[in-house]
């Protein structure tokens, strides 16, 4: 394809779109292609997974705006999504609310959340602030286990299938194209942030928080909202998990789920939206793909199925480690890197 | 948004005249009003006394240099300004038409909606950003944020970011950093990186600037565009400078009137001329053998 000499803009309007060459379009073309595409060609199995990936991606999107982009450490990610999931879940279970209306509501309940448990980010950062949100993390998920009249404990609480103007969302099928609908709007919603002023003001607080305050940002209310914001992204995924798997137990939302999770931003690309997507990706179908691997080979090698767990742990702790030595800007810089020999081709810059 | 009906002609030296369509000065007042009194700071970090009682004035339309050897309390006179530092006494009152206001107990973030910006002796830009996001940061206290509209983006919110885009590009204009619009700041020579520094302080339409050795670490040939562009933002724009620099020549040349700090205390203050004369003045930077 050939290609311009370089991109000429005759308002800023156009500057300030998102896609802004035939290339962007063309590739923006394919992945639509292939979005629609895959739940056709999918199997069941892999629909699942396709899922799970959207769902993770909301997730993801959500911790990338308060750790890539604000610069926020937050190992609370577990506890937003069982904030969202039980919120949503217990809002139908229970209430009998409707579905949509139970997931708005966890949106913003979460969010409120997040703000609260942000909190301490007001006079922390850094490692201690991390600290401050293993806490977090830690007591919500106890009170989610102790606080038996509202989340059944330690039982799993059931949601029921949603119904959605009088039919039943139940297949895999229908759930792929919910969820791709959620996707969309969060990958637009946070890409348009970061073409804003407030998405702007949070990375100026990752880069250098005192000029940002110089500036004029009130850096404490930017956290909180930074804070909010992200854990009303996360508070999406955790409803529509309750939603989708129809079980919500607190074992799903663990410290693991949020070191997971703090992964995904790390191989994705931090403060990126698009890594934030890739990194869910990866790190959702690698565990896939090391279960499958490891089913073939059971006869082979009959020793190492049995430590699938531990290979499993081993591998994504080499993947974290060599990202972050060969490839710190993880997915997303690998895929720009890509991008630009293409365009560049036949010269090297 | 910034009144267009302002307008401010530029005269290069070239003889080529640009019309700008904002004015980049934020003060209400007329040039040689009162703009800032600083009255009997003092300052102290446990046992080390940084002010001893600081009084000084500046008024609307100068540069106002601060000089004075390493450690003589300049930068913490300029924290304080800011709001950076909390004295333990004293005050600073910045007058701005109708409005005054005390700043030894204000948040930085609050001084600058009230119109006061300022640059780093070390460049504290926003690194991952690129030039044009950094000036663009530059008008945060001009713009309206709301969530749902940033969320939402088409609407409201492009409209501003448009709108204040108008703002900013002139003063890359005004700066000549065009062709670096959209490079990652991190990515920039020293010299442009301080050049961004001041637009991103311009771009906030400031009624008062603070500059912290602006020439620090440059060429003579970047000094002499520095203080072409200071000049310009104080003349073409009428913007009231306070500049800390070491090089007494650019001071003695830009500024309009001097302050001197020794220990953390003001030994002299009044036009260039006066100060150079001054003993003590002479003393705290040759030694007391030279002031005899």
């Amino acid at each position: 394809m050939a290609t311009a000499t370089g991109i000429y803009h005759t308002n800023y309007r156009q500057d300030l779109a998102l896609r802004q060459t035939r290339a962007d379009w063309v590739r923006l073309a394919l992945l639509v292609l292939f979005v629609v595409v895959a739940p056709f060609v999918a199997s069941p199995y892999w629909l699942t997974i396709l899922n799970l990936v959207g769902i993770a991606a909301i997730g993801a999107i959500g911790l990338n705006i308060l750790t890539g982009f604000t610069g926020l450490i937050s190992l609370g990610q577990g506890a937003f999504l069982a904030v969202g999931a039980y919120t949503s879940g217990i809002l139908v279970a229970r209430l009998h609310w409707p579905t949509p209306l139970a997931i708005v509501a966890a949106v913003l309940l979460t969010g409120v959340v997040g703000a609260v448990i942000g909190l301490p980010a007001v006079r922390l950062k850094g490692l201690y602030l991390a600290i401050a949100t293993l806490a977090a993390q830690v007591m919500i998920i106890y009170l989610v286990r102790t606080w038996d009249v509202v989340t059944g404990g330690v039982d799993s609480l059931v949601v029921p299938r949603p119904e959605v103007f009088g039919t039943t969302i139940r297949s895999d099928f229908i759930w792929y194209w919910v969820i791709l609908a959620f996707v969309v709007v969060a990958t637009l919603a946070a890409l348009n942030l970061f073409r804003t002023g407030l998405g702007r003001a949070f990375v100026a607080i990752r880069d250098q928080d005192i000029a940002a305050d110089v500036i004029g940002v009130t850096v404490w209310k930017y956290k909180l909202w930074s804070f909010a914001i992200s854990s009303g992204f996360v508070g999406l995924a955790g409803a529509l998990l309750a939603h989708y798997r129809s079980i919500v137990t607190w074992e799903r939302f663990t410290i693991d789920v949020s070191i997971t999770y703090l992964a995904m931003i790390i191989v994705g690309g931090l403060g990126s939206v698009a890594g934030s997507i890739y990194g869910a990706a990866f790190m959702t179908v690698l565990p896939a793909l090391i279960q499958r691997a490891g089913q073939a080979i059971r006869d082979v090698l009959p020793g190492l199925s049995q430590q699938l767990p531990a290979v499993q742990l081993g591998v994504f702790g080499l993947v974290i480690i060599l990202f972050l030595i060969f490839e710190p800007r993880g997915l997303a810089r690998i895929w720009e890197r890509i991008r630009d020999y293409f365009r560049l081709w036949p010269f090297r810059y | 948004m910034p009144d267009a009906g302002t307008l401010c002609v530029g005269t290069l030296a070239l003889g080529v005249s640009r019309a700008y369509r904002f004015n980049l000065n934020g003060s209400r007042l007329e040039a040689g009003e009162r703009q800032l009194a600083i009255e009997d700071i003092r300052l102290a970090f446990g046992g080390v006394q940084a002010l001893r009682g600081v009084t000084d004035e500046v008024r609307q339309g100068e540069i106002h240099a601060i000089i004075g050897p390493n450690g003589a309390g300049k930068t913490s006179l300029l924290n304080c300004i800011s709001g950076l530092y909390r004295p333990q006494q004293g005050s600073i009152r910045f007058f701005d038409g109708d409005r005054d206001h005390e700043l030894t107990k204000a948040a930085p973030s609050s001084t600058a909606r009230w119109g006061i910006a300022r640059t780093f002796q070390n460049i504290e830009l926003f690194q991952h950003m690129t030039v044009l996001e950094n000036l663009m940061l530059g008008r945060h206290v001009h713009m309206h944020h709301r969530l749902w509209r940033s969320l939402l983006f088409v609407g409201p919110a492009r409209e501003q970011e448009i709108g204040q885009r108008e703002l900013v590009e002139e003063v890359i204009d005004f700066l000549e950093i065009q062709a670096v619009r959209s490079k990652p700041v991190g990515s920039l020579a020293y010299g442009f990186q301080k050049r961004v520094e001041l637009g991103r302080a311009l771009a906030m339409q400031p009624a008062l600037l603070l500059l912290d050795e602006p020439m620090a670490g440059m060429n003579a040939e970047e000094k002499e565009d520095m203080a072409r562009y200071i000049l310009d933002v104080n003349q073409l724009a009428g913007i009231t400078v306070i500049l800390i620099e070491h090089d007494m020549g650019v001071v003695m040349d830009i500024s309009d009137s001097v302050s001197v700090l020794d220990f953390g205390e003001l030994v002299a203050s009044g036009s260039p001329d006066e100060v150079s004369q001054h003993p003590k003045v002479i003393e705290a930077y040759l030694g007391e053998a030279a002031a005899r």
